[in-house]
């Protein structure tokens, strides 16, 4: 196999240390994002899912460095990003797009859509003259289903699917080899999400580049992902193939999560994992691992020790004591038998 | 199919063809008439300041002991001050000093005052911090107090004055520049910019001001009005234009003094700054109408 064209090494996000006027509380501190580690292979669709506040969205903003990382390095292509000085960084943004969670924030209101779309084009000095640069914008507009005749109007004249087609011309506008998309569906009509999530899956197999798609929709993570990463309290517990991670999970909160899911067929209705309590603030997360307050099958080392990610099946990684390599379906998903 | 969705509803006649912005600016502006007569009076006080000279029936400052304290006639339409000198002349003359002082002035503040709201909202940290603490400072005078203070140390003289006006005015944009921009700043429009690959030069100028000029605008149309007054009451107490060169606030200063031999330099003159302020203000109103997206639809 090929390299990743994205690796990520025991990145973190600690917000609030900063020096302040709170000189040494450290109190406040939130960990956002602790030691997380993946990688996304060449023209693949990594879905990262977990509950709101998990730290998703502060991960695929650390990958692009629109927040810099407190701990880790991110390696893109043969390149760290994590070492750039800022000047390279922009440069190495022509690589690297988002597709943003909120379709009315994330267009200047003040700009036209002509003027939205080009604005990396111009930044990487890919147009030639404003005849390429409108005959550029027309053709982006088309691969996203809109229609070139609209390119002088304001974003707001536009409904929130068709302003998430916008910025989706914006994203492929500089021909990128990785997209983080932050819950690019999650702001719009259940109708209107499954037209934007088919155009993303043409768009990626037209153009070929690797996806980030952080959501919390298990649905639509099943019909995007190729592999799927679950978060929890800013860390990756289970990591693995679409596949394996729906039809056999290791890590209960993977089990608990899509037990949660709904299920349409009411026949095939599973049996609920109900959590207890809440999840812990990150200012205070748990020793040992951070999901023992809640495991239906924490043992005495879980509040001990943390556990590693690691191989419970070919190519899927989980981060608990009792994972076992061996299938547990998920209708059933009674405690794992201690080690 | 997926595509055709959506772009049977981008064709409907729902969305018509945009009109085209400039006339919707100019449809914007004069809907209201209101706002034609404020345009109309501004334009007027604007030509008379221009054509002071051709327009003045007399010298502003021909004195003539003869014609002391006359009321309104036919030969002097807003009758005589108290050294005989004709108050419609020095009302017209007055405008030019009144207005190149309430026009001048904001615009620089607003400059100035932009700059440092924007650098202290924007990179926030200590250089938001000693900024927002100078414009603590000079917040915590008095606009008049200061002009008066920082008049008594430059000294009288044009530039002084706009120096004075324009300080004083200062804090005041770079207060509601610097909030502008602190909320525009989270915009998600603005993490977008960055992770195109923008500098953040080119995002400051082509993201954050333009999404943050609507409120500096109305604000100076307002303190056009402010600065006109400021610079009257600076003529009021011998700081401003000096005598006897005429502006509309030593016009009233020195009638004032001579209320009971002839009240009509104070009211032409008040009526005059009323009339200015008053247009301005609603000029003001439709402006930030104009540049607001979310109003002019």
């Amino acid at each position: 196999m090929t390299d990743p064209i994205l690796r990520v090494e025991d990145l973190g996000k600690t917000f609030g240390s900063g020096l302040g006027f709170s000189l040494g509380k450290r109190a406040d501190e939130v960990r956002a994002v602790d030691g997380c580690s993946f990688s996304v292979n060449h023209s693949e669709t990594l879905a990262l899912v977990g509950e709101s506040g998990c730290g998703k969205s502060t991960l695929g903003r650390l990958l692009l460095r629109l927040i810099d990382p407190t701990a880790g390095r991110v390696h893109f292509d043969n390149t760290e990003l994590t070492g750039l000085a800022p000047a390279q960084m922009r440069d190495m943004r022509r690589h690297l797009q988002m597709i943003f969670q909120d379709p009315y924030g994330s267009l200047s209101p003040r700009r036209t859509v002509a003027q939205i779309i080009a604005e990396p084009l111009d930044v990487f000095g890919l147009v030639r003259s404003r005849r390429d640069r409108r005959e550029r914008v027309a053709d982006l507009m088309n691969q996203v289903g809109l229609s070139p005749s609209f390119m002088d109007r304001n974003p707001r004249q536009f409904s929130g699917g068709q302003r998430q087609r916008i910025g989706m011309a914006r994203a492929i506008a500089v021909d990128p080899k990785f997209i983080v998309a932050d819950e690019p569906v999650s702001a719009l009509d259940v109708s209107v999400q499954a037209q934007i999530i088919n155009l993303m899956q043409d768009l990626q197999r037209k153009k070929n580049f690797s996806f980030l798609f952080i959501a919390h929709d298990l649905a639509v993570v099943r019909h995007i992902a190729d592999r799927v990463a679950v978060m929890y309290l800013g860390r990756i517990v289970e990591i693995g193939p679409k596949k394996q991670i729906y039809g056999m999970p290791q890590h209960p909160y993977t089990q608990a999560l899509l037990s949660a899911a709904p299920e349409p067929d009411p026949e095939r209705k599973g049996k609920r994992i109900i959590l207890e309590g809440d999840v812990p603030s990150p200012k205070r997360v748990p020793p040992g691992c951070s999901f023992h307050t809640r495991c239906p099958i924490r043992q005495e080392i879980c509040s001990i020790e943390r556990p590693p990610l690691r191989e419970v099946a070919p190519g899927q990684l989980a981060a608990c004591h009792f994972a076992k390599p061996f299938p547990i379906p998920l209708t059933r998903p009674s405690p794992a038998i201690p080690a | 199919m997926v595509v055709t969705t959506e772009n049977s509803q981008l064709s409907s006649p729902l969305l018509a063809p945009e009109p085209k912005p400039l006339s919707q600016i100019g449809y914007t502006l004069f809907s209201r008439p209101s706002t034609i007569i404020a345009f109309v009076i501004v334009l007027i006080f604007i030509v008379v300041a221009i054509f002071a000279p051709l327009l003045a029936p007399y010298d502003p400052l021909a004195q003539s002991i003869l014609k002391i304290n006359r009321l309104p006639s036919a030969s002097n339409w807003l009758g005589t001050d108290q050294f005989g000198r004709d108050v419609l002349s020095r009302m017209i003359h007055g405008s030019r000093n009144s207005l190149i002082f309430g026009l001048i002035s904001p615009v620089l503040a607003a400059i100035c005052g932009t700059v440092l709201g924007v650098v202290a909202g924007y990179f926030g940290g200590i250089i938001d911090r000693v900024i927002s603490r100078l414009i603590d400072l000079l917040l915590a005078f008095p606009e008049l107090l200061l002009a008066i203070m920082i008049a008594a140390v430059l000294g009288g003289g044009f530039w002084n004055v706009i120096a004075v006006i324009t300080v004083a005015f200062i804090p005041g944009f770079a207060r509601v520049a610097r909030a502008s921009t602190l909320a525009v700043k989270q915009e998600p429009y603005i993490e977008a910019a960055t992770a195109i690959g923008l500098r953040t030069p080119v995002i400051i100028f082509r993201h954050v001001i333009p999404n943050i000029a609507a409120p500096i605008v109305v604000l100076m149309t307002l303190w056009v009005a402010s600065a006109i007054r400021l610079e009257a009451s600076l003529s009021f107490l011998g700081i401003g234009t000096q005598p006897p060169n005429p502006s509309w606030g030593n016009i009233i200063r020195d009638g004032l003094n001579n209320l009971f031999g002839s009240p009509w330099p104070i009211i032409g003159a008040g009526f005059a700054i009323t009339c200015v302020v008053l247009s301005f203000n609603l000029l003001g109103d439709v402006v930030r109408d104009v540049l607001d997206p979310e109003i002019s639809e």
